[in-house]
């Protein structure tokens, strides 16, 4: 049935550009707005923070403390890792003979086959943000082998680990810069908050699907 | 598109007129949207030159469209994404069947898709003992009281939170009564969460599909979207052939245009962009991806070179918030899945004028619907295109149905409209005797219709042609 369809399909458009070849002409693209390095944190902090994320920036050497305060005061009982990522490790040591009662830490390093009940449980995800977008407020999360893609989006609070210096200026440069086209993922997803809607009379509310908290940690050197 | 009964227009217009909680819920929430999408579009000059742009991209995608398709279809197939094509929306809903059948599945977790709606495939899985569930929330609560989209963007704009309340408490098993819209929300959270867990396959919709690269891209503020294509083992992607888009760079622009125009937001929650199936070593995501490919009536929109900037759309749903029509009757009163302007232009050309000509006549041309178009659509003139081709005899015609409103009265009206008019000696002898005799307009046929709101004319007892002779003209 497809076949058939496909090359009926493909006739009628064919057809028809035979008909009409109007040549289209190029438009110009937008021109790139450039921030400064402190302009970009500063524009990123402000837009994820109107949608209603928790923005932290904090030292390259120290965030993991950070990460432990969040986890603290929210009593996060199961976070969710990804054991193969540099954050992992550092969760990791870290978490070795650490005091107190710090959360579970939960390795995310079997196939979601194998493990989907326990993703589903957890009360937080942590990931790296491979990037973000300073024009619209945005984290670039490019999910790997190394990185699984449920981790920030099943878990109700998703904790991203953002270095200051990937932040680019816009969807366009970064798209350039790091030649996209030819190095597409499985799956990337820009993310701008934490879950939301506004279906029952245009009323915002919170994690209807996706994680009801978003927390970013852009890292400074 | 397809629409079972015949469509009563006029029967529909004045339900929705008469229904005050359903105009007040739309006139609300519209106004909302049209103020959203002014604050992120405040720069006129800036927001001209990015729909410039996009109506660029859009009519560049078109002037290669076949070209783009078998592109798409090569990289996507590249990636692991198997293609399939659907000439008409009961191919494209049995498509959907068989690759259920083949997993042996029953439950299917849908993200918001128009197509699917296009297609009706709730009720065809139902009819095969599938469980098809929306998971958007404005879908859901639809879905709950049997309706269809009320808006393209916001579903259940329709419904206020009262009623929605009442939607929940029924349909929803140990769902408490409550009027909080952060609480229903949660209910809605609660309910499809576990459906999402169980869901053999997602299915979702496709915003654009970029050629270059062979990625789908979807943008949404829930987060069903990510889960609907991420959770399951099979995700299955629908799409109108006129999503497809040259370029990733292409992206960018045309992404602000649809969420601006959209929600008024700068970007959504989430933009998902899927180029592949689970890759080797993956831990999870959907192992394997389907994208079926419709056309449903789009390639005979495309042949006609005036009409084909229809498939330039992108589904944003401004024209409707915008439309002065639309914000007096709603979305339900169309008859058609696509309500409003566009509604009004894209499905007379499927349906032909026969079924839906009728809805072009719901329009007063003020022209607000071009203005905000992201992607410059000169609905209102194709309107009049839709208007003209249902008087007209010309063989050039190539809407369906075209002529089909010509009628011997009103043909011999506008004959001895022209014969008088073009005669000076019969128009003025013909007022003479129309206005000593003091005829009224009769309200018979046409007439009568067009006489019903409107005040019956009546003749003066000079015509203009003697005030001028006598007063002269009074240049100010």
């Amino acid at each position: 049935m497809s076949e058939g369809s496909r090359h009926r399909i493909f006739s009628k458009l064919h057809a028809a550009t035979r008909q009409t070849t109007a040549p289209v002409s190029q438009s110009p693209g937008l021109p790139i707005k450039t921030y400064s390095q402190k302009e970009k944190i500063e524009k990123l902090k402000t837009l994820m923070e109107a949608m209603r994320t928790e923005v932290h920036i904090t030292g390259a050497e120290n965030w993991i403390d950070t990460v432990e305060d969040v986890l603290k005061i929210r009593e996060v009982k199961r976070l969710l890792y990804a054991p193969r990522t540099e954050i992992g490790k550092m969760l990791e040591h870290q978490w070795e003979g650490a005091a107190g009662d710090p959360p579970q830490l939960i390795p995310y390093k079997k196939d979601v086959e194998q493990m989907k009940e326990m993703v589903f449980n957890v009360d937080a995800g942590i990931t790296s943000a491979a990037g973000a977008i300073a024009e619209t407020g945005a984290l670039i999360l490019w999910p790997s082998d190394k990185e699984p893609r449920l981790m920030s989006i099943v878990p109700p609070l998703h904790i991203a680990i953002l270095k200051a210096d990937t932040i680019h200026n816009s969807l366009s440069e970064v798209m350039q810069k790091e030649n996209w086209p030819a190095n597409m993922p499985t799956n990337v997803v820009l993310v701008s908050g934490p879950s939301k809607t506004a279906d029952i009379e245009m009323t915002l509310a919170f994690g209807v699907h996706g994680p009801k908290e978003l927390i970013v940690l852009i890292l400074e050197d | 598109m397809t629409n079972h009964h015949p469509l009563d227009f006029d029967k529909n217009v004045s339900r929705a007129l008469n229904d005050a909680q359903l105009i007040k819920n739309i006139k609300s929430a519209m106004a909302t949207l049209v103020f959203k999408r002014k604050t992120i579009f405040s720069d006129a000059a800036e927001t001209e030159q990015l729909r410039t742009l996009g109506n660029a991209l859009k009519k560049k995608a078109l002037s290669k469209l076949p070209q783009l398709l078998e592109q798409l279809e090569e990289k996507c197939t590249q990636n692991g994404i198997q293609v399939h094509w659907a000439e008409t929306a009961a191919e494209a809903n049995q498509l959907v069947l068989d690759i259920m059948k083949s997993h042996g599945a029953t439950r299917l977790v849908k993200g918001k898709s128009m197509v699917s709606e296009e297609m009706e495939l709730n009720a065809f899985l139902q009819k095969h003992g599938i469980e098809a569930l929306e998971t958007d929330l404005g879908e859901f609560i639809i879905q709950l009281n049997n309706e269809t989209p009320a808006h393209i963007i916001v579903p259940a704009i329709h419904k206020n939170k009262d009623q929605i309340s009442k939607i929940f408490h029924d349909n929803i098993a140990d769902a408490p009564y409550t009027e909080d819209v952060a609480e229903l929300t949660a209910i809605a959270r609660k309910t499809l969460r576990q459906k999402f867990y169980q869901a053999d396959v997602g299915l979702s919709g496709v915003n654009f599909a970029v050629a270059e690269t062979g990625t789908l891209c979807l943008v949404e503020n829930e987060g069903n979207g990510r889960l609907c294509t991420t959770v399951p083992k099979v995700h299955i992607a629908l799409m109108g052939l006129e999503k497809v888009i040259e370029k990733l760079a292409d992206l960018p622009p045309l992404l602000r245009l649809l969420i601006g125009s959209a929600t008024g937001q700068i970007i959504t929650t989430y933009v998902n962009m899927i180029t592949s199936a689970r890759r080797e070593g993956e831990k999870d995501g959907p192992k394997e991806v389907h994208l079926i490919i419709l056309d449903n009536g789009r390639s005979k929109i495309f042949a006609d070179p005036r009409r084909r900037q229809t498939l330039q759309c992108i589904r944003c749903g401004t024209c409707l918030s915008h439309c002065p029509v639309y914000n007096r009757i709603g979305g339900h009163a169309y008859g058609y899945i696509y309500p409003g302007p566009i509604g009004k232009i894209l499905n007379p050309q499927v349906e032909g004028l026969k079924a839906a000509g009728v809805l072009a006549s719901a329009s007063s041309l003020c022209n607000a619907c071009e203005e905000v178009c992201p992607v410059k659509i000169q609905i209102p003139d194709l309107i009049r295109r839709i208007r003209n081709e249902s008087y007209s005899k010309d063989p050039n015609c190539t809407i369906e149905g075209y002529g089909y409103k010509r009628n011997l009265v009103e043909i011999l009206t506008w004959k001895v409209w022209e014969k008088i008019n073009t005669h000076p000696l019969i128009n003025a002898a013909g007022l003479k005797i129309l206005s000593i005799l003091g005829i009224k307009l009769p309200k018979i046929g046409p007439l009568k219709y067009w006489t019903r709101y409107r005040i019956t004319p009546e003749l003066s007892k000079k015509s203009l042609h003697e005030l001028v002779k006598q007063h002269g003209v009074d240049h100010e």
